[in-house]
């Protein structure tokens, strides 16, 4: 199992989740994907398209003011 | 292969797509098309498969950009009045996408050409304007067993079927050209600019479709609109045991010229 860390917070959507979602391509099945992102939007959006392709989503973190940390991992 | 951050964003629509993704981006990315006519169909195809990222697109006519040809033919401008269509086309989808590969070729397909071109592509688009020619586009296909797109449009209606190797050949369907005078003179005909690219449009995301390996393509099946009445139907075909190229004792098995007068309506 490896970890892999991506930083969105620049992004918009829905650049958001295809940044997300070309790093999951690159993961295996089983490691780990930390994701940093802002509160509103991305957070509420790049989960949700994560479980939707079948990831999962581990634990949700805030880590300072509006800004989110996920652990994804890749199924 | 990874795609860049430019690519990345530039196709970003598409990776968004579950059906599509990265792996189906990369596909596309790949692939080749062959565009037979610059025209009406051919520039809406070459437009959005060079946005798509189609690798490599080929495009073949032999005619010059005419005032005429505006109306509907949307790779091309005023300015490019008298210049090769094969070159106004490259130019502007070049523009759109610079890292495509664009073959402009200013040449008629006949017999004794059709089949080395279409040897070097994945796909083929039947934008041509004149029935000899689409038999011939539709033989060389069957012969070299290369799949492609039909697409015919006159006044507000249009209709495509794409044949893929094994399935329902355009000739199992239309048998053979028909007379010239069973169809509209170039006097009778006008077709609506805007049918154009509804056609075209269909048979780019048929292309699509078949190099991704996505969804349901229109084999087997015709579809017809008549935008005037919104009519909008897909038959469904059968392949015919005798049809002349596909059947099962073909009588066409190399290709000829039919030379008929064709309709600058494409």
């Amino acid at each position: 199992m490896a970890r892999y860390k991506l930083d969105i917070t620049k992004e918009h959507c829905p650049m958001t989740f295809v940044k997300t979602k070309v790093e999951l391509a690159k993961l295996k099945q089983g490691d780990l994907l930390e994701v940093i992102l802002q509160a509103g939007e991305p957070l509420e959006n790049v989960p949700k398209s994560v479980i939707e392709q079948g990831d999962k989503i581990l634990e949700t973190n805030l880590i300072k003011d509006n800004i989110y940390t996920i652990f994804i991992e890749k199924n | 292969m990874n795609l860049n951050e430019e690519q990345i964003e530039r196709y970003s629509r598409h990776i968004l797509l579950s059906d599509v993704g990265l792996e189906g981006q990369e596909k596309i990315i790949k692939s080749s098309v062959l565009i037979i006519g610059a025209g009406g169909l051919g520039a809406p195809v070459a437009f959005y498969l060079a946005a798509a990222g189609v690798g490599t697109i080929g495009i073949i006519d032999g005619d010059v950009v005419d005032r005429t040809n505006l109306q509907r033919q949307i790779l091309h401008f005023t300015p490019d009045i008298g210049k090769a269509k094969v070159i106004s086309a490259k130019e502007k989808i070049e523009q759109l996408n610079p890292e495509i590969r664009v073959n402009a070729y200013q040449d008629l397909v006949s017999a004794s050409n059709i089949r080395d071109y279409i040897s070097e592509y994945d796909f083929i688009i039947d934008g041509t304007d004149n029935f000899p020619t689409k038999f011939l586009i539709n033989d060389a296909c069957v012969l070299e067993k290369k799949p492609f797109s039909h697409g015919g449009i006159l006044r507000f209606s249009g209709q495509t079927m794409t044949y893929t190797p094994g399935n329902t050949c355009y000739r199992c369907v239309f048998n053979s050209p028909p007379l010239p005078n069973a169809v509209p003179s170039c006097s009778q005909a006008g077709v609506l600019g805007a049918i154009a690219g509804m056609l075209g449009t269909i048979q780019a995301a048929e292309a699509l479709k078949y190099l991704t390996g996505v969804g349901d393509l229109l084999t087997n099946k015709l579809y017809y609109f008549d935008a005037l009445k919104n009519d909008y139907r897909t038959i469904n075909l059968n392949k015919s045991d005798n049809c002349a190229v596909c059947g099962t004792r073909p009588t066409i098995t190399e290709l000829q010229d039919i030379e008929l007068p064709a309709c600058d309506l494409h």
